[in-house]
C-alpha cells in the first residue's frame, strides 16, 4: 500500500505543496526532471555500494569460511562476534569512524606515513570514507549468508578433489564456490540493496560530493518539501534496485547450472 | 619452511580473525569514548580519561527523554509485531489460502526495498492520510517493518516442527487447546522470543524510517543524528556501551541456558 501511494504522489503536479495539497495531473515530467537533476548521485550511489560488495565478498568470504570449516571449538564464539556490532546502534558505530579516520588519527598517520595519502592528505571526507563506512556496516549481512552455505559444505568432497589431484586453488574453484553460490548471492543482494540506498555514512563520513541518491530522497521529502519529486526518485531507485536484482538473480541462476 | 606450512593452513583463520579485528575496532573507539573528556564540542579525538559520563549519563538534556521514548516505541512496535507475525507466520505454515505465495511475496518485500524507500513511502501515506506525524506513526512504521522479520523467524521455527508430535498429544486425547499450550507453543516459544529481541533491537536502533515519519518526535537515533551535527556528547558512548553490554550478556545468558537444557 504504500508503494501504490508513493507512486501516486510521484505523479502528483509538481507545482503543489503541503499547504495547497496536490493534484493528480499524471505528470511523468517529474521522472524526466528527477533524472536529470540527479543522475550522478544514482551512479555514485550504485558505485559505491558496488564497490562495498564487492569488498564484503572479499573479506567476508574468508571469515565465514574459517567460521564453519577451521573454528571447531570457537564457532559460537566467532559467530556471536559477527552480530556484536549490531548490538550498539548503527549511528554510534558510524560516528565512531569519524574518530578512527579522524585527521590526526593513527590510521591517517600511518598512511602518511608510508605515503598513501599526501602528508596533509585526509581519509575523512572522502569517496573511500564512505565506501569503507558501507563495507563495514554491511559486511554481517553477507558473512552471516556465506556461513550457512559454507556451515553444510561436506569436507569429504575437498578430501575427495584432493585425492584425486586437484590443487588446493582448483579444488576450491570447482567445489567449494559452486557450492557456496547460494550464499554468496543472498550475500551480496542482502549487502548491495541496504547499500545503495544509504546516506548515513555518506552525510557522516563524507562531503556533500560524496552524496548518494539516499541524501536527495531525504532532502527532498524532509527539507524542500518536494513530494512529488522525491517520490519519483524514490521510485527510480526502487525500479533500477528490481531490475537489477532480477538480471543478478538470473544470471547466477544459469551459473549455478554450468 | 615450517612457517611456510603452518602460514599455508592457518591464513583462512587468521585472515578471519583480522576481519573480525576490523569489525570490532568501532566497539572498542565507543567503548573507550565512554570514558572521554573531549577537549571542545566538535572533537571526536580521545582527551582526558574520565568517570564523569558513567556517572551522569543523563548530563544532556534530553538526551535520556529520547531513549526512554525509544525503549517505549521499541517495546510497543515489539509486542504487536510479534503477535500479528505469529499469527501470520502460523497461517502461512499451517493453512493452505490463496494468495498464499503473494502473501509470502509481500512479506518479503519490506526486508527486500532500501529503507529510504520504505520510510519516504510511508511518509507518503500518512500525509495523503493526513496522519499527524508524531509517537504513532513511528510506532506504525516500525510495526510494519520487524512484522516481515518476526514472520520470517517464527517460520523457519515452526516449518522445522515435527507435525507427528500434535499428532501424538490429540491422540493421546489432549483437546486443540491443550496440544497448542502444551506442545505447539513450548516448541514454537524459542523462535517466538529471537524473533521479538530481533524485533526490538530493529525498532530501537531504526534512524532511516524513523527519521521520515517521527515530525518532532525524538527518538535514540534521532537524538545522535541531530548532536551529529553540533558536536556529539560523550554520553551518546555511555549509551551504545550499555546497550552493547546488555545485549551480549542477553545473548551469552540464552546460549548458556540452551547448553544446560541440551
Amino acid at each position: 500500500m504504500p508503494a501504490v501511494q508513493l507512486a501516486a504522489t510521484s505523479l502528483y503536479d509538481p507545482n503543489g505543496s503541503l499547504q495547497t495539497g496536490y493534484a493528480m495531473t499524471w505528470e511523468f515530467g517529474n521522472y524526466a526532471d528527477a533524472l536529470s537533476a540527479y543522475w550522478p548521485h544514482f551512479v555514485r550511489s550504485l558505485v559505491y555500494a558496488g564497490i562495498a560488495t564487492l569488498l564484503c565478498l572479499l573479506l567476508g568470504y574468508p571469515l565465514a569460511y574459517a567460521i564453519a570449516q577451521k573454528a571447531t571449538r570457537f564457532k559460537n564464539l566467532m559467530l556471536v562476534c559477527v552480530i556484536a556490532p549490531f548490538f550498539t546502534s548503527f549511528l554510534v558505530r558510524t560516528l565512531a569512524w569519524k574518530t578512527i579516520l579522524s585527521d590526526n588519527g593513527f590510521v591517517v598517520g600511518i598512511l602518511r606515513d608510508i605515503g598513501v595519502v599526501g602528508s596533509d592528505g585526509r581519509v575523512l571526507a572522502t569517496s573511500a570514507a564512505v565506501v569503507l563506512g558501507l563495507t563495514y556496516n554491511f559486511l554481517p549481512f553477507m558473512v552471516l549468508p556465506l556461513y550457512a552455505s559454507l556451515d553444510r559444505l561436506d569436507g569429504r568432497l575437498l578430501e575427495a578433489a584432493n585425492d584425486l589431484y586437484a590443487s588446493p586453488v582448483r579444488a576450491f574453484a570447482k567445489v567449494t564456490l559452486p557450492l557456496s553460490m547460494p550464499g554468496v548471492v543472498a550475500g551480496t543482494l542482502l549487502t548491495f540493496i541496504p547499500a545503495a540506498g544509504d546516506y548515513i555514512n555518506a552525510e557522516l563520513l563524507g562531503t556533500p560530493n560524496q552524496y548518494m541518491i539516499g541524501n536527495v530522497i531525504d532532502s527532498a521529502f524532509l527539507v524542500r518539501l518536494d513530494y512529488p519529486q522525491a517520490a519519483a526518485l524514490s521510485f527510480i531507485l526502487m525500479a533500477i534496485i528490481l531490475a537489477m536484482v532480477f538480471v543478478y538473480v538470473k544470471r547466477a541462476g544459469t551459473d549455478e547450472v554450468l | 619452511m615450517r612457517l611456510g606450512r603452518w602460514l599455508s593452513d592457518h591464513w583462512v583463520m587468521g585472515v578471519g580473525v583480522l576481519v573480525l579485528a576490523y569489525l570490532f575496532l568501532p566497539i572498542a573507539v565507543v567503548v573507550g569514548l565512554s570514558f572521554n573528556e573531549p577537549s571542545s564540542r566538535l572533537s571526536y579525538d580521545f582527551n582526558k580519561f574520565t568517570l564523569d559520563n558513567w556517572t551522569n549519563p543523563c548530563g544532556p538534556g534530553d538526551m535520556c527523554d529520547a531513549v526512554v521514548r525509544s525503549v517505549q516505541i521499541g517495546f510497543i512496535a515489539t509486542v504487536v509485531a510479534t503477535l500479528l507475525g505469529t499469527l501470520m507466520a502460523f497461517a502461512l505454515v499451517r493453512h493452505r489460502f490463496r494468495g498464499r505465495g503473494a502473501t509470502n511475496l509481500l512479506i518479503f518485500l519490506p526486508m527486500a526495498t532500501p529503507e529510504v524507500v520504505m520510510g519516504s513511502s510511508l511518509l507518503a501515506l500518512f500525509v495523503a492520510g493526513g496522519l499527524p506525524l508524531g509517537f504513532w506513526t513511528v510506532v506504525i512504521a516500525h510495526v510494519m517493518f520487524c512484522v516481515s522479520f518476526v514472520v520470517v523467524t517464527v517460520k523457519a521455527r515452526l516449518s522445522g516442527l515435527d507435525s507427528r508430535l500434535e499428532e501424538a498429544a490429540m491422540d493421546l486425547y489432549a483437546s486443540e487447546l491443550q496440544t497448542f499450550r502444551k506442545v505447539t507453543l513450548p516448541l514454537v516459544l524459542p523462535g517466538i522470543v529471537a524473533a521479538a529481541l530481533l524485533a526490538f533491537s530493529l525498532s530501537f536502533d531504526d534512524f532511516i524510517i524513523t527519521n521520515f515519519n517521527s515530525g518532532t518526535t525524538v527518538t535514540f537515533p534521532m537524538y545522535v543524528w541531530g548532536a551529529a551535527q553540533r558536536g556529539i556528547p560523550p554520553e551518546v558512548n555511555v549509551i551504545g556501551t550499555a546497550m552493547f553490554l546488555i545485549a551480549l550478556l542477553l545473548v551469552l545468558g540464552t546460549s548458556v541456558r540452551r547448553r544446560r537444557a541440551v
